[in-house]
């Protein structure tokens, strides 16, 4: 019962999840797919997509809005992923390997995010989300071009003819499915990956955790306050900084744990929409840019994607055109991410408003504008 | 030295000594750096109307344009009527032209309308509502009713194509007009003279009492809000004159290109006319029409030279992957300086 009340509470608050769950039950109606098919479907995409969602909450907590960053936690697993398909290390062993080469990257990765930020206050979102594309650019220049050139490496396999640059598409043979096939459990015609969400289940315990430490209050100080909580004795950009590379970090697990599953890296492509989606998922759960759970990110998940699936079936069945259904989910993740965003900037520039009308000190205002 | 440094700014010496190698490259290579300098030349006045799209919205204080897709959306919509109705030549070109400016208006008016109601957040609500808006309309293109063969999938007899063909409606109508060469540089006058024309238009408009009052909200709204100004409708049309000029900028860019692009293609359009007007000196708060004409002289030539002066020498085109350096990395930069 009190669950009940819990979640009647929250939607109340905020109704994101009941408009888009109605609408998933739609879809599904309409979709005219049968229960196992989309239950197999939805459980293979919480596997690969929960801990990147998961990877967003951090920065959140720490004030730092959506971290559209996350990318480059992406391109740090991406990275310690072409390293092991090229070394041939097979399984969990180059599950781990490439876990391995890519924490430092992203740790050092998540350090420039988080410096990019600190010169960027009360405009880490889109900093973040132009760092992402910048560094995007970084990452097919070291890949397409200093590759075999600078970087000393023969692989025909993985490279291009000309000598240099990775191909457009890498089969990970020797990777793939390292994790889920760690341990499945077929239930009543279900095939269920126990051992990655038995990973999942430890980054949400962790994160529970976390916010249990004294870091974690630090991070929620900051995020309520940064004055306050510099008065304090925090150390705010430190505290920022520690944030942004935990999350990238996250996100990097989470990239790997995605592409395991995936099976096939597109070298150029695989990361691009990784923080669009992620963030979607997050906010269809009923998250806001300054307030998001575990709970939040984990249902958000499945709405997303039940969404996502459902789409094109709905697209065929009403339109007559399964990329009528295609472009409506790209719509949906654009256009969810552009409310939640208007949403809080309008709740800030109202509080500024009111804050002048009371005659609150400038700093107020000027923190929040 | 400093004094020269710090006038001309970092980026732009950086850039500059970057397009002097390149050119010395491409003499050292043989290439025919006469017909580079000519598609140079095009190319400039293809993107000059976009990045001239910025100076509004950013000298009304809503900072950098970046739901410049609204804008291009409207433009192509109006390309699209004119080629519906096999409209041809300079009348088919301004037809389309003013059936975007007029769809441009209300659509600029009601992004100015929702900006003022984001203050301070301006720039990431502008990259989701062009996003969104961009996704959105890819449903349109699918569904909307135009007939015209020349526009629609030949199978299935229905929605738009993703690149539709204009050469011979307009495409090149202004590059041709009056299109002369000198010493085997081709110059596309009309091309030109019209970007020129629009130049002068909002350098002109900025010495207008409304110009004038616009600057002062942007600048500082409330100074600007004791001296009588209504800064909130100074925002509205900053908007919306940003979005008119990007309306008109597509048409400018799709007659040069000789295609009309849909569906995803105005995605990421913003970015490159927002790099090229910081490339030129401007800030997320302060910009001239000088910025916007140096901005994007440096940043085409660039794209145009890097392409096969690079294919010459190393073998690869690299000339997208440094677009994508050079446009974010500016950006990026624009953002983390303190003054802003």
């Amino acid at each position: 019962m009190k669950v009940w009340r819990k979640i009647r509470e929250s939607l109340s608050s905020n109704p994101m999840p009941l408009v888009f769950g109605i609408l998933c039950l739609f879809g599904v109606v309409v979709s005219g797919k049968s229960w196992s098919f989309l239950l197999q479907e939805v459980i293979t995409r919480l596997a690969r997509n929960w801990i990147l969602v998961l990877s967003l909450l951090v920065p959140i907590s720490a004030g730092l809005g959506l971290n559209f960053s996350m990318v480059l936690g992406a391109m740090a697993a991406q990275t310690g992923i072409i390293v092991m398909t090229h070394l041939k290390v097979p399984g969990m062993l180059g599950f781990l390997g490439a876990l391995t080469v890519s924490f430092p990257i992203a740790v050092a990765l998540g350090l420039v995010a988080g410096n990019i930020m600190n010169r960027a206050k009360g405009r880490e979102m889109i900093a973040g989300m132009m760092l992402g594309f910048f560094m995007n650019g970084v990452y097919q220049l070291v890949f397409l071009f200093m590759v075999g050139t600078v970087i000393p490496m023969k692989n025909p396999d993985l490279m291009l003819p000309q000598g240099f640059g990775l191909r457009n598409t890498v089969e990970l043979k020797y990777m793939k499915y390292a994790l889920d096939n760690l341990l499945t459990v077929s239930l009543s015609g279900l095939v269920i990956p126990v051992a990655t969400f038995v990973l999942v289940g430890l980054v949400c315990l962790g994160l529970n955790r976390l916010y249990r430490t004294k870091l974690g209050q630090d991070f929620r100080a900051v995020g309520q306050d940064m004055h306050v909580a510099s008065v304090a004795g925090i150390d705010v950009n430190k505290t920022r900084l520690l944030a942004v590379v935990i999350a990238t970090v996250l996100a990097s697990l989470g990239q790997l744990v995605f592409l395991q599953n995936i099976g096939t890296l597109n070298t150029y492509n695989s990361h691009e929409q990784v923080a669009t989606f992620a963030i979607a998922s997050l906010l269809l759960g009923g998250a806001t840019v300054t307030r998001a759970t575990v709970g939040q990110a984990l249902a958000g998940t499945f709405l997303f994607h039940l969404l996502f699936i459902v789409s094109p079936y709905a697209g065929q069945r009403l339109m007559g055109s399964p990329q009528v259904g295609e472009y409506f989910r790209v719509f949906v993740a654009y256009g969810i991410i552009a409310a939640a965003l208007v949403v809080h900037a309008w709740e800030t520039h109202r509080s500024v408003l009111s804050a002048a009308k009371r005659g609150l000190p400038e700093r107020e205002a000027d923190r929040a504008g | 030295m400093r004094r020269l440094v710090e006038g001309v700014g970092v980026p732009r010496l950086l850039v500059g000594l970057f397009l002097l190698i390149l050119f010395a490259l491409a003499g050292l290579e043989r290439l025919p750096v006469k017909m580079l300098i000519s598609s140079a030349l095009v190319r400039i006045g293809m993107n000059g109307v976009l990045v001239l799209a910025m100076l509004p919205s950013i000298r009304a204080g809503l900072g950098l344009n970046f739901g410049l897709p609204l804008g291009v959306i409207a433009g192509i919509v109006g390309m699209l009527v004119s080629l519906e109705l096999r409209l041809s030549g300079l009348a088919g070109f301004f037809f389309a032209l003013l059936v975007g400016v007029l769809l441009s208006l209300p659509v600029g008016y009601a992004y100015g309308l929702l900006l003022n109601r984001v203050k301070g957040e301006e720039m990431m609500v502008g990259t989701y509502t062009g996003f969104s808006a961009v996704a959105g309309m890819c449903m349109f293109w699918l569904l909307a009713p135009f007939k015209n063969p020349e526009m629609i999938w030949v199978v299935g007899g229905k929605g738009l194509r993703v690149t539709i063909p204009i050469g011979h409606r307009f495409g090149g109508v202004l590059d041709n007009l009056g299109k002369f060469s000198i010493g085997g540089v081709e110059v596309p006058t009309g091309l030109l003279l019209f970007f020129a024309f629009l130049c002068v238009l909002v350098h002109l408009f900025s010495f207008t009492r409304t110009g004038i009052a616009m600057k002062a909200a942007g600048m500082n709204p409330a100074f600007a809000r004791a001296s009588g100004v209504n800064v909130e409708k100074m925002r509205i049309l900053g908007a919306t004159l940003s979005t008119v000029l990007g309306a008109v900028g597509i048409a400018v860019y799709a007659q040069s290109l000789g295609f009309v692009q849909l569906y995803l293609a105005p995605l990421m359009m913003a970015f490159p006319a927002v790099a090229a007007v910081l490339l030129g000196g401007a800030s997320t708060s302060r910009a001239t029409v000088f910025n916007a004409v140096a901005g994007v002289t440096l940043f085409q030539t660039l794209l145009t030279i890097s392409l096969p002066v690079t294919q010459s020498v190393i073998g690869g085109d690299i000339s997208e992957v440094a677009k994508l350096i050079i446009s974010n990395g500016m950006i990026l930069y624009a953002l983390t300086r303190k003054e802003a």
